[in-house]
């Protein structure tokens, strides 16, 4: 009797010993969560950068779109999660940053950095990295095919020829789809803003969660035009698939690509280390390499399909304005538009 | 003690402390089930009825629901996709259900199996192969890139694509729930009403349509669950048709607003839960239909009604494989629809959301810990309620406790899973309690445990009826000799059920493979799953990779059930051979 209840004991102690295997794995010391809006394509390969100068450093990656990322940090407002922020819009940074949750750091080559790049504080709360701007990704066989001319501004795209026709990312989901919609209500003010936008609406065929699905639905056909962003039309095209990028002339969009170090009661100094390399020289150059609007000067040629003076093509924008009228430009859209949005 | 004493004794001593064992071990069932399934609900019920901040809010989460009219639209659109789905996808398995068991088709096996196919994949493989077939750039859309005269553009984006999507999600629970149905019946009635003169259509109305009513019912109310609460399809093929499921991950994950989340979980349960009732009572009527004297009926060859059956067939067949057929070409096309050349570079995923191969290999690890757990846990379950002798309460309970989970759509309990696991404690009646459960959030065992508790009952059922078929002979004989009852489970019930046991294994795993629901809530960056990882390449607009990765999926899931198949083939022939030598 009692080697048989011996060997049930032994059996539910090999249960739980096992459920303790499977339920095990938590966070290791030398090791950083960072939380970033960069592309799934562009991202691992500066990390290998990383890893290469600081192989003691563990990275744990969370990557999602600007407004998801966004909404996390909020989400976790009381109980930070993530070390770092790198590579998220400005403004959802300013956001963070009104909720007090960012905490202020000098990183290395900080001095080199353009004003408009920056916080403006000291230490800075937010040091961008490169910025990103509105591009249509348009279909050149369907155009041809559909005899669709080339929009070549914001204002071409509520011709009623193009009907249908325009996939757009949701703003509060895609960090490109708030900055083109920011910069729509900057630059023609918030009354016409809305009403463009309301006409544009009536061409919209779908509204996408992220900023990089319009420019491969362009891509594919599925739809011929796709309101995204210029890295994406242009490695796009590189795969051999027959896009055309257009900046729109009457007002391009854009937004700073920005890190952080997030305010929590321990902060490792293996945060500091990935901040600075963040902005190092190394990995400014191969940021440049695909996005020519780089925080600072590499000396990298303008990768083709940009415009000779990426710079100018931009609409002034007021970083400020825009984070502190997120939610309600947000909440607006969604009440406008918001049963036109895809899942998620 | 001393030996005589002792052996004396023993019979007593086993007989208590056995019955204690089993007592405690039931009690560790409920206790199980309660925190895995009841705790989590209690939380999300109660995180619907506060304000983000944890104050209370009474019934004013659920007025600004039905208030913002975007969100009550697609409640009422989530009501209009489910019912047409059901109507179709029942009427189809009723008919093809039919053909199996009332006619004399060849080939039933193969159609049985391809029926069973779509459950080998997730739903939005459904949306993203319906994007290649009926899409700008499907290929019915543009007539085989112009290859055929013909071509078709049905309008896929909304309503239309979400119920195609959904009825091939849902075309195989109806066939498995009509085919069971469909051959429990008395070959008597026919034979009376054959010689009462009954046409054959009246015989269909008065005999074969009441003897299936239950059957019926419960397939409507099975795929309305599964339709009403499925997100995968609507997500791709939804175009702006928005539906309740999609509406909980656009609160929760776009804008993590977990407690409109919870809301609109409370609200998705209602209609579920309805319909789990209705299926529960017209379940229970259906078992007492078939007597003990009943005669199984074997259908007769008739070539007027078995050819059109058979043509039915052939094309419901066809038409699920030529839509995996599709799967895997467009998987391995270069640039659809502009370089039809053919590479494997869609099976790389460098590059790409989700994990990649990582994430694959994490499902398998996930799925197969899943499918060893589930059926561990369910059939031992099972067992305890079904052969414990007496404490009809607690296995009244028991039993309970292990049907609730068919309510739950994945999505309430990856988001009850958030609320209970992530809490570090819980102020209950001004106590402060620590959660020892929290150890568990963001691991594999939350995505296992999620898992076993999604797919629960389905296993404890069949686990139930197979030890059901047992002579409890057994059991008696065992107890008699002394025998402690775990020797008996695991020396004669266990291997009996053999075949039983391996089937949950494969539900276990091959569910475990497909679902998003639960686990897209609870996955952390540690590790990424596969069917999750073809959620945020569809996000992304990587639609070639999303469907390479569905792909690799179905290919695991269709391993293991041809390991399956290879086993319990294996187990029949020594069965029969055991039973030859007698």
């Amino acid at each position: 009797m009692l080697r048989r209840s011996h060997a049930l004991a032994g059996m539910i102690l090999g249960f739980v010993v096992t459920l303790g295997l499977i339920f095990s794995g938590l966070a290791r010391a030398g090791e950083i969560l960072v939380y970033t809006a960069l592309e799934d394509d562009e991202y691992p390969g500066y990390l290998e950068l990383f890893k290469k100068d600081h192989p003691d450093i563990t990275v744990k990656v969370v990557r999602d779109s600007t407004g998801i990322i966004t909404a996390k940090l909020l989400a976790e407002k009381d109980n930070p999660q993530a070390d770092v922020v790198w590579g998220t819009a400005a403004t959802s940074l300013l956001v963070c940053d009104q909720n007090g949750m960012l905490e202020g750091y000098a990183p290395k080559n900080l001095d080199k950095v353009a004003s408009q790049f920056r916080d403006a504080a000291n230490p800075p709360h937010w040091v961008g990295i490169k910025a990103w701007e509105t591009g249509f990704c348009v279909n050149t066989v369907e155009s041809e095919q559909q005899k669709l001319p080339i929009p070549a501004s914001m204002a071409d795209l509520v011709k009623p020829e193009y009907k249908g026709k325009i996939v757009m990312p949701n703003p509060a989901s895609s960090g490109t789809g708030f900055l083109t919609v920011s910069a729509v209500l900057q630059t023609m003010g918030e009354e016409k803003g809305w009403q463009f936008l309301d006409k544009l609406h009536d061409n919209i065929a779908q509204y996408t969660h992220s900023g990089s699905k319009p420019c491969k639905m362009a891509g594919a056909g599925e739809f011929p035009i796709g309101i995204s962003f210029g890295y994406r039309g242009i490695i796009q095209k590189q795969k051999g698939e027959p896009v055309q990028t257009v900046f729109p002339a009457d007002g391009c969009g854009w937004d700073v690509e920005a890190n952080a170090l997030v305010k929590k009661a321990t902060i490792k100094p293996e945060a500091k280390v990935f901040l600075d390399w963040a902005l190092g020289a190394d990995v400014m150059k191969m940021y440049a390499k695909v996005y020519p609007l780089t925080a600072y000067p590499t000396g990298v040629a303008i990768p083709e399909g940009y415009p000779a003076d990426p710079f100018k093509i931009l609409v002034k924008n007021d970083f400020q304005w825009a984070a502190k009228n997120r939610d309600r430009i947000l909440a607006e859209w969604t009440k406008r538009y918001g049963s036109k949005s895809e899942a998620k | 003690m001393r030996p005589a004493m002792s052996a004396l004794m023993r019979p007593f001593a086993n007989f208590d402390a056995m019955r204690a064992l089993r007592a405690g071990l039931l009690v560790l069932l409920c206790l199980w089930l309660v925190v895995a399934v009841l705790f989590p609900l209690a939380t999300l019920a109660v995180k619907s009825l506060t304000t983000p901040d944890g104050a209370f809010a009474g019934l004013d989460n659920f007025i600004r629901y039905f208030k913002t009219p975007a969100l009550s639209v697609s409640f009422g659109n989530s009501l209009f996709v489910s019912t047409v789905t059901t109507l179709a996808a029942v009427g189809l398995g009723f008919a093809y259900a039919y053909a199996l068991t009332r006619t004399a088709i060849p080939a039933k096996g193969f159609f049985l199996t391809v029926a069973m196919m779509p459950l080998f994949a997730p739903t939005l493989l459904n949306g993203i192969v319906l994007v290649y077939l009926f899409g700008k750039k499907g290929l019915v859309t543009t007539g085989f890139f112009g290859l055929v005269p013909f071509t078709l553009d049905i309008g896929l984006y909304g309503a239309v694509g979400i119920v195609l999507a959904e009825v091939l999600f849902v075309f195989p629970q109806a066939v498995l729930i009509l085919t069971m149905a469909l051959s429990m019946t008395d070959a008597r009635l026919y034979e009376a009403a054959y010689s009462l003169g009954a046409s054959p259509a009246r015989t269909f109305f008065t005999v074969t349509l009441p003897g299936v009513r239950y059957g019926l019912v419960s397939a409507c109310f099975v795929g309305f669950i599964l339709s009403f609460t499925d997100f995968g399809a609507p997500k791709v093929v939804g175009g702006f048709f928005n539906v309740l499921a999609t509406d909980i991950y656009k609160q929760v994950i776009g804008q993590q607003n977990f407690v409109m989340g919870a809301t609109v979980s409370m609200i998705l349960l209602i209609p579920t839960v309805l319909a789990f009732l209705a299926d529960r009572v017209s379940r229970r009527r259906q078992s007492s239909m078939i007597g003990a004297r009943s005669v199984p009926l074997v259908p007769r060859p008739d070539p007027v009604r078995d050819r059109p059956f058979f043509v039915f067939c052939l094309l419901v067949a066809l038409a699920v494989v030529t839509f995996f057929l599709v799967a895997v070409f467009a998987s391995l096309v270069k640039v659809w629809p502009y370089d039809l050349g053919l590479t494997l570079a869609h099976y790389n995923f460098s590059g790409m959301g989700g994990g990649g191969y990582r994430a694959f290999f994490n499902s398998l690890k996930m799925s197969a810990l899943s499918a060893v757990v589930g059926t561990v846990a369910t059939f031992v379950a099972a067992y305890l309620i079904e052969k414990t002798p007496g404490m009809g309460r607690i296995r009244q309970a028991a039993a309970f406790l292990c049907i609730v989970p068919l309510a739950l759509p994945g999505l309430v309990i990856g988001l009850s899973y958030i609320f209970f696991f992530n809490a570090p404690s819980f102020d209950i009646l001004g106590l402060h309690v620590p959660n020892p459960a929290n150890a568990l959030y963001a691991t594999m065992g939350i995505l296992v445990l999620s898992n076993v508790v999604h797919f629960f009952t389905v296993g404890y059922l069949t686990a139930a009826t197979a030890l059901g078929q047992l002579d409890r002979e057994f059991e008696s004989v065992s107890e008699s000799m002394g025998v402690p009852f775990y020797r008996t489970f695991l020396r004669v019930t266990a291997p009996v059920c053999l075949p039983a046991i391996l089937e949950i294994g494969l539900y276990f795993f091959v569910n475990s493979m497909a679902t998003v629901s639960a686990v897209i809530f609870l996955y952390s960056a540690d590790i990424p799953l596969a069917a999750v990882a073809v959620a945020n390449m569809d996000d992304a607009g990587d639609i070639a990779p999303a469907c390479a990765m569905s792909v690799l999926i179905v290919a695991a899931n269709v391993v293991v059930r041809i390991l399956y198949g290879l086993a319990t083939s294996r187990l029949r022939r020594r069965a029969q051979a055991f039973a030859g030598k007698g």
